[in-house]
């Protein structure tokens, strides 16, 4: 009697095990399964100043992170049903893949490799970064040939580190390279006068220069040697979920560029067809992408447009706009057309 | 001959020693190590000197105040907060009540954790407010229950069954339900650093306890399985197991089945932690006499029967410290999910640091940090030590 139910006890068991494996993965768009979850998770860096961070009341804030509401705001209607995945750089590629979240912002820069081979899509990029040189001004250096024999910082297995063999090679310059573990003992490192020259993305630069002992005796060069254009990524072959995030992005520049902000957007009134096919007043954009007629609405009621999200994470840390401002200003932010 | 006179008594010399005596003797008793104590005050100056100034005028501690919360609990809502305090409060109602009608060690960890609320409730800093209130009511809960629980012997047996159903509940309780439940993502700080070395704790024991039993078992697949096990595990570091959990395991994970994070990280600590356990048990195992078993056996008591009542009691009691110690390493090790972007106490720290307001206060953070790991560890060695006494461990 007792073996006879140890057996069936072990056959359930058995059972309990394979079921899962033998279930076919639903072959359904993201898009709906953040609709019937009522929720979006959304990977980010958990903490990249001005970018991801989590704030004194417990609440993820940042550049990133406000991405992330606004594709909640434009799908859900409400940019506080997301939940934000801090992720390592190592496994972010992971967890979108095996779909643990369903986009990743986590600036992540845009590469035919990371394209093709790594089974994700990318959307339009939300920030253009570059890899720059910050210097103390008392050496006077205006070009990167200047910094012949000097000791330069990066962080260690980064592209930074491979883009200044690069740069430097190209150019014949011969110099000391000292590679750190960690970002805050570069920084550190570099305060103490230990290192001449430290290389890194402009945003960290500008962001970690504040913190120095005199910020104003250093200078960031006015050289860019790297392109590295961040944007949110989806996982390889969701066109519809891939089409609502990149427009999510459009619709923040769009907004910029018809000066549609958060004070204004619900009493906005004009002629522009274009614009109140963007309000949703007219036209069906929302229907085409699987979204309420008011997604664009939503989006700039809960973080702002292009501008507002720039000015409240990355002017507060000293960035300026640079590139990332509107084509029709000289940037490179160019929102297709809404129709 | 010669008389014999004695000249002068001579005194014992004396063991006692004055403080310029030992300074004497045991720091300036030659010139070389006069030399060396005097490098040793000099540096000590600096150390400390250094230290001194750091602490006291260049670091700016108001970091810690701030993001105390954070620290806390991460990014768990602040509106669910009263979850964390119920399962606190309850937790104290229980340890009082124990303390009450045990007495004895009872009493004793449960005044040391009381001793801890209350330095809580009178930190000289300005924490948030809900964290000292919760820190009194936890206090006086304690003292409350202890009083109600000392002449109540027949509250026994519930008190027992409240701390068996106490971890299920707890991880209920945390995690919520339906709509608003709160996924695991959202557990940091201390709390989660707490939850994961209870969860690897209370899991990686009985593993081990069946690994150790299965190392000595007479049927070869069991042994031999038992023994890859523990030996393949114990040959890896914990960090290539955490790494494993978080990026192949989500790999083999069929269909839209998803383990959340937290959860791969309890799962390779438990196992991580088993495999040593099975090493401790083991060595308890072997210490019990031979004849124990053959008693066991001549009286026709079953295997299982053996194990749970004469062997696996004596075995278990001879290597409470070794277990106790692996107790406090599980808990250290929990400071590697950081590594996987998990925010438990030490891996908060980055999305603190995030924060352009706190920027660059990493050796702050760290060494905030440091002493609230320290406080912890020092308290279960502690209890360990009680335990022991306890039990006469090493006095057979």
């Amino acid at each position: 009697m007792k073996k006879k139910w140890f057996r069936i006890i072990a056959l359930a068991l058995t059972a309990l095990l394979v079921t899962p494996l033998l279930a076919d993965k639903h072959e359904s768009s993201i898009l709906d399964k953040v609709k019937k979850r009522g929720k979006l998770v959304c990977g980010v860096n958990g903490g990249l100043p001005g970018f991801g961070f989590l704030a004194e009341d417990g609440k993820w804030s940042g550049f990133d992170t406000d991405f992330g509401r606004a594709i909640a705001a434009a799908v859900l209607g409400n940019a506080d049903k997301v939940e934000f995945v801090p992720l390592n750089a190592a496994e972010r590629f992971t967890a979108l893949q095996s779909g643990e979240i369903d986009v990743l912002i986590r600036n992540t820069t845009w590469t035919l490799g990371r394209d093709t081979e790594l089974n994700t899509d990318f959307t339009p990029p939300t920030f253009y970064d570059g890899q720059g040189f910050m210097v103390p001004k008392s050496l006077n250096i205006k070009s990167l040939n200047q910094l012949d024999g000097a000791s330069i910082g990066v962080t260690a297995g980064s592209t930074t580190e491979l883009n200044l063999a690069d740069t430097m090679r190209t150019l014949g310059v011969k110099y000391n390279e000292v590679t750190y573990e960690d970002i805050d003992t570069l920084y550190s490192s570099y305060d103490a006068g230990r290192v001449d020259a430290v290389t890194s993305d402009k945003s960290q630069l500008v962001a970690r220069r504040k913190d120095l002992k005199n910020p104003d005796d250093h200078v960031i060069l006015d050289i860019t040697v790297s392109k590295e254009p961040l944007g949110p990524l989806t996982i390889h072959g969701d066109n519809k979920w891939n089409d609502v995030v990149s427009w999510v992005v459009y619709a923040t520049f769009f907004a910029e560029e018809h000066n549609i902000t958060q004070k204004n957007v619900k009493t906005f009134k004009t002629e522009n067809p274009e614009i109140n096919r963007f309000l949703g007043e007219s036209g069906e954009i929302g229907k085409k992408l699987g979204l309420p007629k008011d997604w664009a609405k939503q989006i700039i009621i809960s973080v702002g447009n292009y501008g507002e999200i720039f000015e409240r994470n990355l002017t507060p840390i000293g960035l300026p706009r640079g590139v990332n401002k509107p084509w029709t200003e000289g940037g490179l932010l160019y929102s297709m057309p809404f129709r | 001959m010669e008389e014999l006179t004695f000249t002068q008594e001579i005194k014992p010399p004396s063991t006692k020693k004055g403080p310029i005596r030992w300074l004497k003797d045991n720091l300036f008793s030659n010139w070389y190590n006069t030399v060396l104590t005097l490098f040793a005050i000099v540096f000590l100056y600096f150390l400390f000197k250094g230290v001194y100034t750091w602490v006291f005028t260049q670091a700016k501690w108001a970091v810690i105040p701030a993001n105390l919360q954070i620290l806390s609990v991460g990014s768990y809502p602040r509106e669910q907060l009263w979850r964390v305090a119920y399962v606190v409060y309850v937790l104290a109602i229980l340890m009082g009540l124990s303390a009450g009608i045990w007495k004895g060690l009872n009493q004793q960890i449960t005044s040391a954790v009381a001793c801890i609320g209350a330095v809580i409730t009178l930190l000289p800093i300005h924490v948030n407010t809900s964290v000292r209130e919760a820190a009194v009511i936890a206090t006086i809960l304690i003292a409350v229950s202890y009083v109600f629980g000392r002449d109540r012997q027949n509250l026994k047996r519930w008190v027992i069954i409240g701390w068996v159903l106490m971890f299920p509940w707890m991880m209920f309780m945390l995690r919520g339900f339906g709509e608003n439940a709160i996924s695991t993502i959202n557990w940091g700080g201390l709390l989660l650093t707490l939850i994961l070395a209870v969860v690897g704790i209370v899991a990686c024991f009985p593993i081990g306890v069946l690994l150790a039993l299965g190392r000595r078992s007479q049927l070869p697949a069991i042994r031999w399985i038992s023994i890859a096990y523990i030996e393949v595990v114990r040959g890896m570091p914990l960090v290539t197991i955490l790494f494993m959990g978080s990026l192949m395991l989500p790999i083999f994970m069929p269909g839209d089945f998803q383990l959340d994070k937290v959860v791969r990280a309890m799962i390779a600590l438990t196992l991580f932690s088993a495999a040593y356990m099975a090493e401790n048990v083991r060595g308890g195992l072997q210490a019990v006499p031979r004849g124990q078993y053959e008693a066991a056996q001549a009286v026709g008591l079953s295997y299982p029967k053996t194990m749970t009542f004469i062997v696996l009691p004596q075995a278990l009691r001879s290597v409470i410290p070794a277990i106790v110690g692996q107790f406090i390493a599980l808990f250290k090790d929990t400071s590697l999910v950081s590594i996987i972007a998990l925010s438990e106490l030490l891996g908060v720290s980055d999305n603190i640091l995030g924060n352009p307001k706190w920027t660059g206060l990493k050796p702050e953070l760290y060494l905030f940090i440091a002493v609230v790991y320290f406080i912890f560890t020092f308290a279960m060695s502690y209890v360990s030590q009680i335990v022991e006494a306890d039990l006469g461990v090493g006095k057979h």
